[in-house]
């Protein structure tokens, strides 16, 4: 049996095909889990698996659009063709197969499908009360053992609201009050009555951690209290999951007599250690980002992303060097200590050192219009001064969002291959004035802004929402 | 005492005083495009400042020989934008505990949040920006909230920066007045009666009172006495509400004790645009506002477009975590989500002017207007465009920030 065994069925199919930077556009993704093993051990059984499927739809024509493809080039005057849920062709003269619905893309801008690298929809589902405020379990500051797909509610209202901004595909976290906070997860946006059925199959699962503020402020009675008290904290948590591994490693090397106790804490973090789970960082200090840099290193894994990053701009190089993206806001800033140094050019600078830098919303609302997150943070950094391209800034909310997650194999850039998570946009997505205004996952019209019937609504919202996204 | 304090909250109110500048200074914008908001754009304009005032705006205005000329030719020339609910200089940015706007207790009218504005304060000069010259500036709290002040966002003492004081009354009727009414909104709307029912009561005898010959008061007479030039219809009342009830609510009120009213927030004002018109009640409003809550299930995003529709005068007061500056992205977005480009520029500068009557000095660019303007290098609500100069009271003012040295100072060079 392999070592991979041990975290779960989905993250290892996922390590061994969504690794950093695969080329390889067109590779199958996996087929969901179906039917458990005929294991002994629940560790060996499927662990919570997608149920997703592609939703079928004809296939599409949209001709004659500027289609920007986040892999280098913006074409104007070109057609794009999805065909059973993939990008088949993109040309200047493209036909229509028999059956497939064409759309006149004159004037229209295509894009990938927008990614956010943080959210938390479902866990901290709309309309807000306490009884769906499922987003932090500060029960202990090391909590690795919960996953927050446990938590998501797939009847957030919010979740439509997000289709219409041109999101195909997020990543839900647990909230940052711990300092281990637990497993997130990568989730497309559609109807459904289950998470299961919204999992991105083959997306490895991370892990929450968080920095600075608030775990220290969550758990100043019992500890930590300080930033040095969290860093005791991390290190206690990984030396315990260093062990774990080893235990569970000699004895699936010969697998004799009974498996070790399961722990579902150390599960987690033994999976950070096998490079299996990615970690995803919340911390906006500079000086903290270096000793969570540093923590990796003295454990052994990588840090996939830190989160909000207020700093990162300051330790630009430090990131390249270690691969380590950073997911930022385009403008937030001053409302804690931590965020005062919040700055326009924060993912320019970060791009313009060899980062990869990231745009993520950790809202709700700024999750419907990531388009122009991007264009605030893009012309900031061109008024510095700084080399920054649109096919950059729109491959901080799509291209490299998708990487973060592990599943850039398969989307986040409009090629040949790729899953067919497209957006129509009624003009430049750079510009205010636009909106998206078709949606496709994985070939599937999962919102027409110009079709009713295509704007899906939550069980939530049937008979006392208005129709949110307005005309 | 409380005769003193009453009289000296009404010579407040009624001051408008603006300090413009001392010396004599003339400054000629020529050849941007100038959005006067009061009258149709102008290609190739010349607005012309004297004094810390505007003196003309046109195509073909006399450029004294003195004239200091700004070029604005591919520019477009705006007025200051102001912001209806903003609380820059209010505290350090946003942090927690460092808050200016809440004075303990539910019912504080008389709370003025005047003393506690910073114009020193990092986000004026980031509000700055975003175009953003004036800005009202408002307590939070849970009920009744206080008194809120204008003021221009230059200025090195609060004197200086102050327009009017107070501007607004400040009351909220969300869901978090249900607590100041004992668990109820009919228990925050009763309270409310009974205060401006005793403010009156209070007004008319004077005498019992000082002599004790009355019934207790439902708030001491200070506080009650701050209700009384808004009860006189002086002093504009600004009802953050956004559920349709609440915002029914305070339309009743409005018209069961002669106020002048504001809503704020109006996440369902959509519903009651037609009353809203009829009434002469504004409303200021988020145009981001989608997300349905118990507060507000019916938020759409075509909330603005709606009102405006009904003929509301609708305020858009952006509110969002990247701060005052994005106020003209608020505008942009709600000609995204179907008002017209004239409407939403409207909306950030001559509406909130009207509803908080500075119409006279503020909102257009106007002769005799106070010279509040920005010159932008292009749509002032694209991204792509940036405020690059901008003007209040006639002097140009930084738009250089905190911000601005930690991005020097990182910037690959």
């Amino acid at each position: 049996m392999a070592r991979w065994i041990l975290t779960a069925w989905l993250p290892l199919v996922a390590v061994g095909c969504a690794s950093a930077g695969g080329t390889g556009a067109g590779a199958a993704p996996p087929s969901p889990a179906t039917a458990a093993p005929s294991a002994r051990h629940s560790f060996e059984r499927p662990q919570y698996p997608s149920t997703y499927q592609r939703r079928s739809f004809p296939d599409v024509l949209i001709r004659n659009a500027t289609i920007m493809t986040a892999a280098g080039s913006e074409l104007p005057g070109t057609s794009i063709l999805l065909v059973e849920g993939r990008v088949v062709a993109i040309g200047a003269d493209l036909a229509a197969p028999a059956g497939a619905m064409v759309i006149d893309g004159t004037g229209k801008f295509i894009t990938p499908g927008l990614i956010d690298t943080h959210s938390h929809l479902g866990v901290y589902a709309a309309p807000g009360t306490q009884a769906e405020s499922d987003g932090n379990e500060l029960t202990n500051p090391v909590t690795a053992e919960v996953w927050a797909e446990h938590s998501v509610w797939p009847q957030d209202p919010q979740i439509p609201l997000a289709v219409a901004g041109g999101v195909t595909v997020m990543h839900v976290l647990p909230g940052s009050g711990n300092l281990i906070g637990g497993r997130s997860v990568t989730l497309r946006l559609l109807p459904a009555r289950t998470v299961q059925e919204l999992k991105f199959p083959g997306a490895p699962h991370g892990v929450k951690m968080a920095c600075g503020e608030n775990p220290k402020r969550v758990y100043a009675s019992r500890g930590p209290s300080t930033r040095m008290g969290n860093m005791a904290g991390y290190r206690a948590a990984f030396i315990a999951a260093e062990a774990y591994r080893q235990r569970w490693d000699s004895w699936l090397a010969n697998r004799r007599g009974d498996p070790p106790a399961r722990d579902l804490r150390n599960e987690t973090l033994a999976g950070v250690l096998r490079g299996e789970i990615l970690v995803q960082n919340h911390c906006y200090r500079a000086d903290e980002m270096a000793f969570m840099l540093d923590l990796a290193q003295e454990f052994g894994f990588t840090i996939r992303s830190f989160h909000h990053a207020i700093e990162a701009y300051k330790i630009g190089d430090l990131l390249a060097a270690h691969g380590t993206a950073a997911s930022v806001w385009a403008d937030w800033g001053g409302f804690k200590m931590e965020a005062f140094d919040e700055i326009l050019e924060n993912a320019g600078i970060v791009h313009a050192a060899g980062a990869r830098a990231i745009i993520h919303t950790d809202s709700p609302d700024g999750i419907q219009r990531m388009n122009q997150d991007a264009a605030k943070a893009m012309f900031a950094a061109q008024r510095a001064g700084l080399s920054v391209s649109r096919n950059d800034a729109l491959r901080w909310i799509t291209a490299n969002p998708a990487w973060a997650l592990g599943i850039d194999e398969w989307t986040g850039t409009l090629e040949v291959g790729k899953m067919a998570d497209v957006v129509v946009w009624s003009g430049d997505p750079f510009s205010i004035y636009s909106k998206a205004e078709k949606v496709f996952a994985e070939g599937y019209l999962v919102f027409d802004r110009l079709d009713p019937s295509r704007q899906f609504m939550t069980d939530f919202n049937l008979g006392q929402t208005a129709p949110g996204v307005g005309r | 005492m409380t005769g003193l304090r009453y009289n000296l909250s009404t010579v407040l109110m009624t001051a408008c005083v603006v300090a413009t500048p001392a010396a004599a200074q003339t400054i000629a914008i020529t050849g941007g495009t100038v959005i006067p908001v009061a009258g149709p754009r102008i290609t190739a304009g010349t607005v012309l400042i004297r004094d810390g005032r505007i003196v003309a705006v046109g195509s073909d205005v006399a450029i004294p020989a003195d004239a200091i000329l700004v070029e604005a030719t591919g520019n477009w020339v705006t007025p200051g934008l102001i912001h209806a609910a903003t609380q820059a200089g209010l505290g350090v940015r946003g942090l927690q505990g460092f808050g200016e706007r809440i004075r303990s207790g539910d019912v504080t009218p008389a709370f003025n949040v005047r003393d506690g504005l910073d114009p020193h304060a990092l986000d004026i000069a980031v509000a700055r920006t975003g175009g953003v010259s004036t800005g009202v500036l408002g307590p939070a709290g849970s009920f009744v909230n206080g008194q809120a002040v204008v003021a221009d966002l230059a200025g090195g003492t609060v004197g200086e920066m102050l327009i009017r004081s107070p501007a607004a009354l400040v009351i909220n009727l969300t869901s978090a007045a249900r607590e100041a009414g004992g668990g109820s909104r009919a228990g925050a709307t009763a309270r409310l009666r009974d205060l401006f029912r005793d403010a009156r009561t209070l007004e008319a005898r004077r005498g019992d009172w000082t002599q004790a010959r009355i019934q207790p008061l439902s708030a001491p007479a200070g506080e009650l006495e701050a209700l009384l030039p808004a009860l006189r219809g002086e002093l504009l009342v600004v009802f953050q509400a956004d559920r349709d009830l609440d915002i029914l609510n305070a339309i009743t009120l409005a018209e069961e004790f002669s106020l002048r009213a504001l809503i704020h927030g109006g996440v369902e004002a959509w519903k009651l645009a037609p009353r809203l018109a009829a009434a002469g009640i504004p409303v200021a409003l988020t145009p981001n506002t989608s997300i349905p809550s118990f507060d507000g299930l019916g938020a759409r995003l075509d909330n603005a477009t709606l009102l405006r529709e009904a003929g509301v005068e609708v305020i858009i007061a952006q509110n969002d975590s990247g701060g005052e500056r994005n106020l003209r992205y608020g505008a942009g977005n709600a000609v995204r989500n179907g008002m017209s480009w004239d409407d939403a520029m409207h909306a950030v500068t001559l509406g909130p002017a009207r509803a908080f009557g500075l119409a006279g000095e503020y909102g257009s660019l106007e002769p005799n207007k106070i010279a509040n303007l920005v010159i932008w290098s292009g749509d002032p609500f694209e991204f792509a465009s940036a405020a690059e100069r901008m003007f209040i009271r006639g002097r140009e003012v930084s738009l250089r920030t905190r911000e601005t040295e930690l991005m020097e100072r990182y910037r690959p060079r």
